[in-house]
């Protein structure tokens, strides 16, 4: 086996010194009652070339080929990708390194996390950024137990019936053991979080509002603002499209207290769902509140600048059962990665592309609404968009699937069931007037 | 006689913050056409433009090649971190999982566009369970401590179920850091269990305290000072007496593969860390992938979605009124997924017997080589690593600190430091099996030298590292008035 | 780290065997960390204290010390009221370390029942159970 290095001289001289006489002599501490008999039961092992021709015919039962046109968002997004990104991340100094427990050797990791931490309080308005979460639904559940620990006195959490039906289940699974409980704001007719309803909720430690939407709607987050501070509990907010603070008024300007969201916009390609990135940022008072790891800025004994891990002692391995939560890693090398994506494409390049994103999703939903789609829902959105379908839409999806695979929206039933025929749509930088064009046709 | 030691001169480049080198105008994207009308936002929406760095391609190229040359990697160097498995970390599986197929895939594509990567999620589940000697996995855990925290959420919707919830956990003194957090974020309190001399846990000590208030015990076997526990068995049979249940801390599988199956020795429960055992790279701290295996008895339990197959078709199944619930937004972190599976295929079963095999051939041998060098405080054969300390440096003021940053001189990555607790000023070894003899006679031979630097020369320990980017910083004044963002 | 007959122990302070020192003057208990407990934590970098106006019982955990490595809690040698906590540790936690009994004081009480003061040790029984 080629990662293996030991030759049969190796392997004698080494149980020599060891003081054993063969390879299974060494597992003699381990009652024979507990040993495998039998071997394990895989495939034989498979060479190189071998797994290439494998992993290849997997990857080509997924229809995710060359020509894929991906109107699909729902928290994971079709954006461009620059060449450089994955170059540069795959860097094995990088990517082969522990969490940055030695600083001296761990500076390149410390200082990308440290630029990173500053690039996402940039983006988001907000004082401080963790090092990253494993998504956003879980970051959200993080922010709920935060709001949970500080408000003692409530029980509940109160949460948009619009905020991501996978992350409200995430919270739903953290909170089940704790005794606590999430309250769903429901939704009005517009598609907006019941603002109303949110202002009826009582003993409620926080309030946890998407934006924009699941539908794609922008909240009204200054209003949700006002009720939080009114009820004393913590105003968190979440998103799954990154790329809307190019060009949104960001959530520390409506004065969030805790913002959790999903990177994967980032530079991150969408691989089934995982690994995205989980970003989490609180304002200075909640600092020692947040899970999750910190770099901060120091000086070594020469005086010369540097980076560590700080305020590790509200982590898990000094605190342990008294921890804030048992986030241990976190998505460090997908944080990287959207450093080095915020870098690239710049102050220029994210107004640009937000605003191209907004630019060909209200050029979609037209094209669709003059093909015979019913525009429900009015609020403004930024990429993603709701639309009732012609009776016979489902089939022609199926079809430009398998014709052309072109990915015409997600069906919304399932999420919620009274929105039969109605589709979620995503229009991102990438897709082109010529593909929505065709796509109008083919539906018409 | 010392062979020459890899860490030697080299020219170290300085790399400011990205922003610093930010000049207005500058943009290293090539943006798309514009190629339909604008539509501008209302302006009460928008707000100003986030203050990003503006860099042509190559300041960007420049700036994180300049910062990756600061790093240590396991492609740099040995990297023998305790409780970590730093392995080698197998190119071929970046280049599978890069597949368009895989890295286009969108998770809400619908089962039947998705068959590939169902398939191979269902396949790596089974050969994980072969592995482990368990009924079920699942994937969806993002890394181990999520792992950890999915296996405990089992544990108390199992006691739900059975009508009686329980309020304890035990939890021995060489389990890992994270166990006890995930105990108390489902209430649990933790009972600490103090390991006996050997280093082990025995079962008259489990005996006198569990009791049908506890709702089980965490165990990591091999545990954390790298023994076997030898009463594993038996315990089990202890905690099961008393209608509790068996969680196993599978983050040292990488000395145990082909030799112990976890679920067929009466563990319940069990989480893996792909990116320890199963050569997924660490990346700085993740993303990891924390599977959690079960047996049939806690099945029913875990989290949706589960890949079904029926006949040669995959899918996902919501529906199991038992589960936890959901744990990603998703289905867990597919792209490290593809890593292990790759490394699995290209293994075999004789592969991962052989990994384990030289895995804890390599660590006894360090173990034996530099027991008359550091104290050895557990002197019994080992698995997959050995835990010393500085004991026999105290007299000459010398720590285990000191000795980790003289490595760094040296051109190795320090071991763990002062964990497990168990041993006051711990240096804990973890070759992993892809270090060959060569380089580890190396590290052995630094560690002996620096040891002898401790009596003859002590302050270039105290004083060390003096070749790396910087030199120890001050994690004091960091902690006090903390700079989190530039 | 300090050996036992280094401390700094006053005599007109008492001690509780998690290391907290109280000093009554009135019925108002200033409290603090002693000599050995900030010795054992090492360079401090925060101190979480109670707000004034928590009520606590005696024994009850009211606020934690932090160095770099450890975080250690406190426990309250007697019952009462917070009325003031030591604002100055916000941006100066290294006056535990510096002067534990007078700059790096942290938390006073108002006393709810003096006489469990009487139930704390005096330098001599905390030596001894030191010395254990």
């Amino acid at each position: 086996m080629r990662y293996l290095p030991h030759t049969q001289e190796d392997i004698q001289k080494m149980l020599a010194v060891a003081g054993a006489g063969s390879l299974d002599d060494l597992f003699k501490t381990i009652p024979d009652a507990v040993k495998v008999k039998d071997g394990l039961n895989l495939p034989e092992p498979m060479s190189e070339w071998e797994l290439n021709d494998y992993m290849e015919k997997l990857a080509s039962e997924n229809i995710a080929c060359k020509g894929y046109t991906c109107l699909l968002g729902a928290g994971s997004y079709d954006h461009y990708i620059p060449a450089i990104i994955p170059y540069l991340v795959s860097r094995s100094e990088f990517a082969t390194a522990y969490t940055p427990y030695q600083p001296e050797v761990s500076q390149g990791t410390l200082q990308g996390i440290y630029e990173f931490q500053t690039m996402v309080t940039d983006l988001l308005g907000m004082d401080i950024a963790t090092a990253s979460h494993y998504d956003c639904g879980t970051a959200l559940a993080e922010c709920a137990l935060i709001a949970l620990r500080k408000n003692r006195k409530a029980d509940k959490i109160a949460v948009s019936d619009l905020v991501h039906p996978s992350h409200r289940q995430i919270i739903d699974t953290y909170l089940k053991p704790t005794g606590y409980e999430m309250v769903l704001i429901p939704h009005t007719k517009d598609g907006l979080t019941d603002i109303a309803t949110l202002e009826t909720m009582d003993g409620i430690a926080g309030v946890a509002v998407q934006s924009p939407n699941f539908f794609g709607h922008i909240e009204d987050l200054a209003a949700v603002k006002k009720i939080a501070d009114a009820k004393k509990c913590l105003f968190i907010t979440s998103f799954t499209e990154a790329l809307a603070w190019g060009i949104l008024k960001n959530p520390g300007s409506f004065g969030a207290d805790l913002v959790a969201g999903e990177g994967q916009s980032l530079g991150i390609a969408k691989t089934f769902g995982g690994p995205g990135l989980g970003l989490l940022a609180g304002t200075s008072k909640l600092m020692r509140d947040l899970p999750g790891r910190l770099v901060g800025r120091a000086k070594d004994s020469n005086g010369d600048d540097g980076y560590v891990l700080t305020l590790s002692t509200r982590e898990q391995h000094i605190r342990r059962e008294r921890a804030s939560s048992n986030i241990c890693s976190n998505n460090g090398l997908n944080a990287m990665t959207a450093a080095m994506y915020l870098s690239t494409i710049g102050k220029v390049g994210i107004r640009e592309i937000a605003q191209l994103n907004h630019d060909k999703a209200m050029y979609l939903k037209s094209a669709l609404t003059g093909a015979g789609f019913e525009p429900v829902f009015d609020p403004p959105f930024f990429n993603e968009f709701v639309m009732k379908a012609p009776e016979n839409f489902k089939q022609k999806r199926t079809d430009l699937i398998n014709r052309h695979c072109l990915f015409a929206g997600l069906d919304l039933a399932p999420y919620y069931p009274e929105l039969i025929d109605h589709y979620l749509f995503c229009a991102t930088e990438k897709v082109s007037k010529q593909q929505m064009d065709q796509l109008a046709k083919e539906v018409a | 006689m010392m062979t020459q030691r890899p860490g030697t001169k080299g020219l170290i480049f300085n790399e400011p913050n990205v922003w610093d080198k930010s000049r207005e105008g500058r943009c290293a994207i090539s943006l798309p056409k514009a190629d339909v009308k604008r539509s501008p936002l209302d302006p009460a929406l928008t707000g100003d433009t986030p203050d990003l760095p503006q860099l042509s391609e190559l300041d960007v190229v420049r700036h994180y090649t300049r910062l990756s040359q600061w790093n240590f990697g396991v492609d740099s160097g040995m990297y023998p971190l305790g409780s970590c498995t730093m392995k080698y970390n197998p190119k071929t599986n970046e280049v599978q999982a890069a597949r368009q197929g895989f890295a286009g895939a969108h998770p809400l594509a619908g089962d039947e566009c998705s068959q590939g990567a169902l398939r191979l999620m269902y396949d790596l589940e089974r050969s994980l369970a072969e592995i482990t000697g368990f009924d079920a996995v699942t994937l969806q855990p993002a890394a181990g401590a999520h792992g950890e925290l999915t296996g405990m959420l089992i544990i108390h919707a199992y006691h739900a179920k059975q009508g009686r919830q329980r309020s304890k956990i035990l939890i021995p003194d060489t389990a890992h850091g994270t166990n006890p957090a995930s105990a108390t974020l489902c209430g649990y309190k933790s009972v600490n269990l103090k390991s006996g001399p050997k280093g082990i846990l025995e079962p008259e000590a489990v005996a006198a305290i569990m009791d049908e208030e506890t709702a089980g015990i965490m165990i990591t076997n091999p545990n954390t000072l790298g023994l076997f526990e030898e009463n594993i068995k038996e315990i089990c049979e202890i905690v099961h007496a008393k209608g509790g249940l068996v969680y196993g801390d599978g983050a040292n599988m990488n000395a145990i593969m082909g030799v112990v199956k976890p679920g067929k020795v009466g563990i319940d429960v069990l989480h893996l860390n792909l990116h320890k055992t199963f050569s997924t790279p660490h990346g700085g701290g993740g993303p990891g992938s924390g599977p959690v295996a079960v047996n049939e008895k806690l099945t029913p339990f875990l989290p949706v979605p589960r890949v079904e197959k029926e006949l040669d078709t995959f899918k996902f199944v919501t529906d199991c009124p038992d589960s936890i619930g959901r744990l990603h937004t998703f289905y867990g972190h597919f792209g490290v997924m593809i890593k292990a599976y790759a490394y699995i295929l290209a293994m075999g079963a004789q592969g991962l017997l052989d990994a384990s095999r030289l895995a804890v051939l390599n660590a006894n041998y360090i173990k034996e080589s530099l027991k008359e060098t550091l104290n050895l405080p557990y002197d019994r054969p080992c698995m997959h690593e050995c835990v010393f300390n500085d004991a026999k440096q105290q007299e000459y003021h010398i720590s285990t600190m000191d000795m980790a940053k003289r490595l760094l001189d040296y051109g190795f990555h320090p071991p763990t430091v002062y964990f497990p607790l168990v041993v006051d000023g711990a240096f804990m070894v973890e070759p992993t099996e892809t270090e060959s003899k060569e380089d580890i006679d190396q590290f052995i031979d630094a560690v002996k030298a620096i040891a002898k630097e401790a009596q003859t020369d002590p302050e270039k320990l105290t004083s060390a590292p003096v070749l790396p980017k910087v030199t120890r910083l001050d994690e004091v004044a960091a902690a006090r008035k903390p700079c989190l963002r530039g | 780290m300090k050996d036992i007959n280094e401390l700094n122990l006053p005599e007109d302070v008492k001690y509780t065997k998690d290391h907290e020192w109280a000093k009554a003057d009135g019925d108002t208990v200033t409290i603090g960390i002693n000599d050995y407990a900030q010795d054992q934590l090492g360079e401090i970098v925060f101190v979480e204290m109670p707000a004034v106006g928590d009520s606590f019982s005696a024994e009850d955990e009211f606020g934690s010390v932090e160095s770099v490595k450890a975080v250690s809690e406190m426990y309250m040698p007697i019952s009462g009221e917070i009325v003031a906590i030591n604002e100055d540790l916000e941006d100066a936690p290294e006056n535990v370390n510096e002067d534990c009994y007078q700059s790096g004081w942290i938390i006073k009480v108002k006393a709810s029942d003096l006489s469990e003061m009487d139930a704390l040790m005096d330098k001599a029984a905390y030596l001894e159970m030191l010395k254990g």
